[in-house]
C-alpha cells in the first residue's frame, strides 16, 4: 500500500498533528453530522444521486459545446454563453461556493470520462487504464492554477462573449482532463491545473460545511486505509486540517468500513480562525489573483469605460496588449507587492518572530472572506441583469430563431437597481468585516490594506 | 468622556449590534438635494461597445432630454431604474425625455444586441449625490473600526 503523498501538507503533518486536529474537530461546538439526518444520509453514501446529477451535468456541458461551436456566433442568444458564464458562473458563486465549499466538484463533468476510464468504470471499480504516474512533486501546488486564472483574465472578455471560443475552451478542458487521467495517477487535473478547482479550493474553507473523521484512534488501527485507497484525489480524510482540498465526492464516506467519517454544518469561516490553521506562499498567491481578477472584472464588465471593454475584447491589438500589461501588472506586481508591503510593516510593528513569508502566508486567509464577498457582489451587478436571458435560450438554446417554449422572445428586463446596490454594499461591508476578524498578530496594516481593496470595489460597483 | 466609554461599552462592536448600525445607515433617509430643477440636453454617440459621454450628471428634478445617435450598428438605450428605452438607427438620432426623479447612480444599457460584448455596453447616469456611494464609505469605515477595535485586544 502506497501512502498519501500529493498533498504536500499532508506529508509534513506529523502524527501527532492530525490526531490533535481530529480531536480538536471532533470536540469543536457547533458541528452537525449530516449523516446523522436520516433521510439524507442513503443520498449521500449511495453512489445513484450523485451520478444521477453528474449525468445531467454531463449531458448539459456536451450540449453547451455543441452549442457553443454550431450556434448562433451571437453570445446572449447561444445557450453556451447564458447557462456557462451567466447561470453556471453565478450558481457557483452565489450557491455552491458560499454555502458548499467545493460541492460542485462532486458533480463537475469535466473530470468524469477521465475518471471512469482511470478506474475502468462508472459505478463500479474494474481494469484500471491508464500510466498511473505521480504527479511531478515541484508541482504539487497552486501555481499552475493560478497562472490558469490569469489566463482566463487575459482573455475574458472574448471567452466570456463569444459561443464559438467557449466551445473550444470547454472542449479543450475536457481533453486536458482526459489525458491527464490517462498519464497521471488520481485527479490530477483538478488538484492541480484547473483554475476553477483553486477558486472553489481556497474559498471552501470560508463555507460551513465539512469532511472530517470522527475517531483518529479507529483509523490508525485500520490497516487498509481503505478511505485513501477509494479517494479520487488522493487524499487521507484523517489529515484534513481545512476543507481546501477535499471535493467533497463522498467516496471515502462510501468506503469506510467502520463508519467514521462526518459531514458536518458549521459556522462560516472556521478554517480560518480555528487555532494553528495556516496557509503555504503559493496559495496566499492564488487569492490576490482572485482580488486581482475581481477588481479586472468589476471594471471591464460592469464600468462604463467603453474603451477598456474594446481593449480587452480585441486580442492580439495593441490596446489589448496595454490591457494585458495592465491586468499583469496589477495581478504579478501591485497587490503582492503592496500586500507584502503591509505585512511587513505590521510585522514590524508587531514585534512577531515569524518569518516574513509566513506571515504573508497566514495573513492572506484574511483576503478569503473579502475575496468571496468581492466576487459575490461583483456578480450581483455581472449576472442578475442577465438572468432573464436564460429562459431565452432554453427555449433557442442555439440561437436558431426557434422557439420551443414560446419565450425565445423574452423581453430582457435588467431593472435589479432597487436592490442589487445595496445588496453589494452589504457584501462589501460583510467581507471587511469578517476580514478583521481573520487577522492575527495585531496586524492593522494588512486591515487597511483590505479596506483600500473594499472601497476600491465599491467605487466600481456602486459607484 | 463618560458618554465614549458608556458607548464603548454598550457597542463592543459585536456583530448583532454591527449588524443594526448597518441597517442604520443603509435605510436612515438622506436629505433632499436642494438643487433648482432645470432642463437638460445631452447628445450620446453609441458606437460598439460604448456611449460617449460614457457618464451623464445630473441634479434630481431635472428634465432630462437624451439625444441617441447610433454610429456603427442600431443601439438602444435603457436606464436602470427608469422604466424608459430608446432605440436608434445607424446614422440616426432617436430623442428620448424624462424627468429624473430618483437620486443615486444608475447604470444605461444597450438593448438592441450589437456584438459579443453587448451586455455589457454601459454607461452612467449620476442623479445628484450618490448617497449609496457614501453610506458604503461609512459602513467599510465602520468595519474598519470593529476590525481596529478587535486588533487592539
Amino acid at each position: 500500500m502506497s501512502l498519501p503523498q500529493e498533498i504536500p501538507w499532508l506529508e509534513k503533518a506529523s502524527s501527532a498533528e492530525r490526531g490533535a486536529a481530529t480531536r480538536q474537530d471532533r470536540a469543536a461546538p457547533g458541528r452537525v453530522n449530516l449523516l446523522r439526518i436520516s433521510w439524507l444520509r442513503p443520498l449521500l453514501v449511495s453512489r445513484w444521486p450523485q451520478f444521477l446529477v453528474r449525468a445531467v451535468t454531463l449531458a448539459g456541458f456536451v450540449f453547451a459545446i455543441t452549442a457553443g461551436l454550431l450556434g448562433s456566433q451571437v453570445g446572449s442568444h447561444n445557450f453556451a454563453i447564458i447557462f456557462v458564464w451567466i447561470a453556471w458562473w453565478t450558481a457557483l458563486k452565489l450557491v455552491f461556493i458560499p454555502f458548499g465549499g467545493r460541492s460542485w466538484c462532486s458533480v463537475c463533468p469535466i473530470p468524469l470520462p477521465g475518471e471512469w476510464l482511470q478506474q475502468g468504470g462508472i459505478l463500479e471499480k474494474g481494469r484500471r487504464f491508464g500510466l498511473n504516474l505521480r504527479w511531478p512533486k515541484r508541482l504539487r501546488n497552486s501555481w499552475l492554477q493560478s497562472n490558469g486564472f490569469l489566463l482566463i483574465g487575459l482573455f475574458s472578455a472574448l471567452t466570456l462573449t463569444d459561443p464559438r471560443v467557449t466551445g473550444w475552451v470547454l472542449l479543450a478542458l475536457f481533453a486536458l482532463a482526459i489525458g491527464l487521467s490517462l498519464i497521471f495517477e488520481r485527479r490530477a487535473f483538478c488538484s492541480y491545473i484547473c483554475p476553477i478547482g483553486g477558486f472553489t479550493g481556497i474559498y471552501a474553507r470560508t463555507a460551513p460545511v465539512e469532511l472530517r473523521v470522527l475517531d483518529n484512534a479507529i483509523c490508525a488501527a485500520h490497516i487498509e486505509k481503505t478511505c485513501f485507497q477509494s479517494c479520487p484525489w488522493g487524499l487521507y480524510p484523517v489529515a484534513f486540517r481545512d476543507s481546501s482540498a477535499c471535493g467533497l465526492c463522498m467516496e471515502c464516506l462510501r468506503a469506510c468500513p467502520k463508519d467514521n467519517i462526518a459531514v458536518n454544518l458549521r459556522p462560516f469561516g472556521s478554517d480560518l480562525t480555528q487555532p494553528g490553521s495556516r496557509t503555504r506562499l503559493d496559495a496566499a498567491f492564488l487569492t490576490l489573483v482572485m482580488l486581482g481578477s475581481a477588481i479586472t472584472f468589476a471594471a471591464v464588465f460592469t464600468g462604463p469605460w467603453g474603451s477598456l471593454k474594446s481593449a480587452a475584447f480585441a486580442i492580439g491589438s495593441l490596446a489589448w496588449l496595454g490591457y494585458a500589461v495592465g491586468f499583469l501588472a496589477l495581478n504579478l506586481l501591485a497587490l503582492p507587492g503592496l500586500f507584502t508591503l503591509t505585512v511587513w510593516v505590521g510585522h514590524k510593528l508587531s514585534g512577531a518572530k515569524l518569518p516574513l513569508r509566513q506571515m504573508i502566508a497566514e495573513q492572506s486567509q484574511a483576503l478569503l472572506p473579502l475575496g468571496l464577498m468581492a466576487w459575490i457582489a461583483f456578480t450581483v451587478s455581472f449576472a442578475l441583469p442577465k438572468l432573464s436571458y436564460i429562459l431565452g435560450v432554453v427555449s433557442d438554446p442555439f440561437g436558431w430563431g426557434r422557439s420551443l417554449l414560446g419565450a425565445a422572445a423574452t423581453r430582457w428586463s435588467p431593472d435589479v437597481s432597487g436592490f442589487s446596490s445595496i445588496l453589494q454594499v452589504i457584501l462589501l461591508f460583510t467581507g471587511l468585516l469578517w476580514a478583521g476578524r481573520v487577522i492575527r498578530q495585531r496586524s492593522w496594516p494588512v486591515l487597511v490594506f483590505c479596506l483600500g481593496y473594499s472601497l476600491t470595489m465599491l467605487w466600481l460597483l456602486v459607484g | 468622556m463618560k458618554m465614549i466609554r458608556w458607548l464603548q461599552r454598550a457597542v463592543q462592536f459585536s456583530l448583532p449590534s454591527l449588524a443594526v448600525l448597518a441597517l442604520v445607515v443603509i435605510f436612515i433617509p438622506s436629505p433632499a438635494a436642494a438643487a433648482i430643477p432645470t432642463d437638460r440636453t445631452f447628445h450620446i454617440e453609441a458606437r460598439r461597445f460604448e456611449y460617449a459621454p460614457a457618464t451623464l450628471t445630473i441634479n434630481p428634478g431635472d428634465r432630462v432630454t437624451l439625444e441617441l445617435t447610433a454610429t456603427d450598428v442600431v443601439h438602444g438605450l435603457s436606464i436602470d431604474g427608469y422604466n424608459l428605452e430608446v432605440t436608434a438607427d445607424p446614422g440616426q438620432t432617436a430623442r428620448l425625455t424624462f424627468v429624473a426623479s430618483r437620486q443615486g447612480s444608475f447604470r444605461f444599457r444597450c438593448t438592441v444586441t450589437c456584438g459579443n460584448m453587448h451586455p455589457f455596453m454601459i454607461g452612467k447616469l449620476e442623479v445628484g449625490r450618490n448617497t449609496l456611494l457614501w453610506k458604503g464609505i461609512t459602513l467599510l469605515g465602520l468595519a474598519l473600526a470593529a476590525g481596529m477595535w478587535r486588533l487592539r485586544k
